[in-house]
């Protein structure tokens, strides 16, 4: 579509403006004071300098929670993307059974954190849970609070169980926006399933999967309340991830500085990891269709 | 707005932050800009090049401070000068 | 077009492999539907179990939980949902979590259309990268932002209202709401807008009247999302509120106590939080599909 450019369109931005910045710059600031200072009220502060973000940078614990924190993002995306591919290829065209898939696969989704935390410690419990106890009737001694190689398969089990579905349900739309001649086109060339998929499905799929994959590695990269419930962090710290680390120290220890260091952080590494995916899908759709898309 | 904990370095940081995105406003306002190519692998626009340079300048000051005995002002010298650079070539 | 008899040894090859060829595939495909199925079940069993599970142990007495383990309740008992709706501490939760989705729901949704509409028909100084920044609200772990939004709110006397959690969700939800709407409205053309301003109509009279009635379906999966992400949030609802506005979610942390943790009850909230998921899923369950490709494809 060709924009027209016009400068007033900045009155209809405004509202939104303002309370977006109310929300997000304010307390941004904020964290930028608090992380230049040893804080402990408004009238008894100490500048510290750069000391928080030197301290934080060679913490080896959260050097530790951060690399965990890519391991983990990385795997529950290489496991949920294909998975959700696959599911969306399976489901009915329509009908009820696609109605009623599509209320199913949305269930999970709708579930507070907190509770997805509680449901998998109810079914994984080895006294009271489904698999705990099924796990351990055939012979495993599985058990989280103890295992760290158990608590992380769980985890992920988790993560997979809860997110899939969004995978899941962004590729079924997206298939379902191709139109039939393309599979006509497909079945006169003869063309195998293999061929449909890369050369008909895919490309179609491209650019829910940009959206899938960009929420997916957020939300995975700020996983809090799911595994807090389930594990604890535990066993020991091998299930502690970023989010938690910094909960645990600017609610729990209350040190506001490092806690505000760290943040900063945290934050300049999600920045930078979608900027580079943001930009780099941007690219590629402009080469695709020079007359300029969305 | 006591509660914020103000000090005077993040007061300037903010301020200069602030006044950069006024003029570049400014900027585009008097002469548009024009979307090209330099040495990075993408064609940017002031307003990219610029992202990308206190992306950049703020990780070089990270690796700095933690990684490095350096002193900050000379993180600080290097981000402008890679600033300019970006500017100008990028 | 007849069939015509064959006629020459070589058509006849060609129809007699034409047709085993046809029977090859109706016999392949009713494999592959079974295939089909029967992965498809595999997987929502793994969907279902755990919240089949959880409406179990919801239905059972706590020392039924504990004394024997059973795959359905034995003495089904409904005490723990009693339990529930005749504490007001524990209801009070669920009208609390309701009230501040429902209120983001609406001022994200009144400040996310004209601020999408800006973007899907104009270029103004700024746009790409405003884009972006809106963007990165979605990134912002809400970790950072606990302590000075607990600050904030406090020092604008908000704290433990449902105001200030309805707020603190639109730093997430105003972006999305806006990045949904944008693809919807893109995919309006263009030639709509010009020929309302021809016949007259203001742009707000426009934008009302014409405009969003064109994108319904795009704005009732917009509510589910903003619902979605609102509903399912925990850490920022938690720390902003006390008594007041305590969302279920965290009252849910109190079935812990020093005799053990209430696995009845604590299951039987659980099944309740996700009853209103349930209702608002029904409601768009047409629009799903298409929502999901959030007008993109």
């Amino acid at each position: 579509m060709n924009k027209v450019y016009n400068n007033r369109a900045w009155f209809l931005i405004l509202p939104m403006l303002l309370l977006v910045a109310f929300s997000a710059i304010i307390p941004l600031m904020t964290v930028v004071n608090y992380s230049v200072q040893d804080v402990f009220d408004a009238q008894t502060r100490f500048f510290t300098g750069t000391e928080w973000f030197e301290t934080m940078l060679n913490d080896s614990a959260l050097q530790a929670a951060l690399l965990r924190q890519f391991a983990f993002s990385f795997t529950v995306l290489a496991i949920e993307v294909p998975l959700g591919i696959g599911i969306a290829l399976l489901m009915p065209k329509r009908g009820w059974q696609a109605s009623a898939m599509l209320i199913l696969l949305t269930l999970p989704l709708l579930i507070p954190w907190n509770v997805v935390g509680s449901i998998w410690q109810l079914f994984t419990r080895g006294d009271i849970g489904l698999m705990g106890v099924g796990i351990r009737e055939l012979g495993y001694a599985y058990n989280i609070t103890r295992n760290p190689t158990d608590a992380w398969a769980t985890i992920v089990l988790m993560d997979v169980w809860h997110w899939t579905p969004l995978i899941a349900l962004l590729c079924y739309s997206g298939l379902r926006a191709i139109p039939d001649a393309y599979y006509q086109a497909a079945r006169i060339d003869r063309a195998s399933k293999w061929a449909v998929f890369r050369y008909i499905q895919l490309p179609k799929l491209t650019n829910v999967l940009v959206i899938g994959v960009l929420l997916r590695f957020m939300h995975s990269f700020m996983i809090y309340a799911e595994p807090f419930v389930l594990t604890g962090g535990g066993p020991g710290s091998s299930t502690t991830f970023l989010s938690q680390t910094l909960t645990t120290m600017a609610i729990g220890q209350r040190d506001l500085g490092p806690s505000a260091a760290f943040s900063l952080i945290y934050f300049l590494i999600i920045l930078l990891v979608c900027w580079v995916f943001y930009t780099a899908i941007m690219n590629s759709q402009k080469d695709n269709t020079p007359q300029g898309g969305a | 707005m006591e509660w914020m904990v103000w000090t005077l370095p993040t007061a300037i940081f903010f301020s200069v932050i602030a006044a950069i995105l006024l003029g570049m406003t400014a900027w585009e306002l008097v002469s548009p800009t024009v979307e090209r190519r330099g040495f990075l692998p993408i064609a940017t626009t002031r307003g990219d090049r610029l992202f990308i340079g206190l992306l950049s300048a703020a990780y070089i000051h990270l690796v700095t401070v933690g990684f490095t005995e350096l002193s900050i002002w000379f993180a600080l010298g290097i981000s402008v000068l890679w600033l300019l650079v970006l500017m100008r070539w990028g | 077009m007849t069939r015509s008899v064959p006629t020459t040894p070589d058509s006849v090859r060609q129809q007699a492999a034409e047709a085993s060829a046809k029977r090859r595939k109706l016999a392949r495909s009713a494999t592959v539907r079974w295939r089909r199925r029967t992965l498809l079940g595999l997987y929502l069993v793994f969907v279902l179990l755990p919240i089949y599970w959880l409406l179990n142990l919801s239905l059972q007495s706590n020392s039924e939980i504990l004394g024997t383990f059973s795959f359905w309740p034995q003495n089904l008992t409904l005490a723990n949902y009693i339990g529930i709706f005749t504490d007001a501490n524990w209801y009070m939760g669920y009208v609390n979590s309701l009230a501040y989705v429902l209120m983001n729901m609406l001022i994200s949704i009144l400040v996310a259309l004209p601020a999408a509409y800006a973007f899907s028909r104009f270029k103004f100084i700024g746009d790409k990268h405003l884009f972006f920044w809106l963007l990165t609200n979605l990134m912002a772990p809400p970790a950072v932002f606990l302590l000075p939004y607990f600050q904030l709110y406090y020092s604008v006397g908000l704290f433990d209202t449902h105001v200030a959690v309805a707020l603190a969700h639109c730093l997430f939800n105003i972006p999305l709401a806006v990045w949904i709407l944008e693809g919807f409205m893109s995919s309006v053309p263009k030639e709509v807008d010009e020929t309302a301003y021809i016949d007259g109509y203001t742009f707000p009279a426009f934008f009302v009247k014409i405009f969003i009635p064109m994108i319904r379906s795009g704005i009732g999966v917009t509510l589910f999302f903003l619902f979605m992400f609102s509903w399912v949030e925990l850490l920022l609802s938690r720390t902003l509120t006390a008594t007041n506005a305590q969302p279920i979610a965290s009252i849910m942390t109190r079935t812990s106590t020093a005799s053990g943790i209430d696995w009845g009850t604590l299951a039987a909230a659980g099944v309740l939080t996700i009853i209103p998921g349930v209702i608002v899923v029904y409601f768009v369950r047409n629009h799903i599909a298409k929502g999901f490709a959030l007008g993109r494809t």
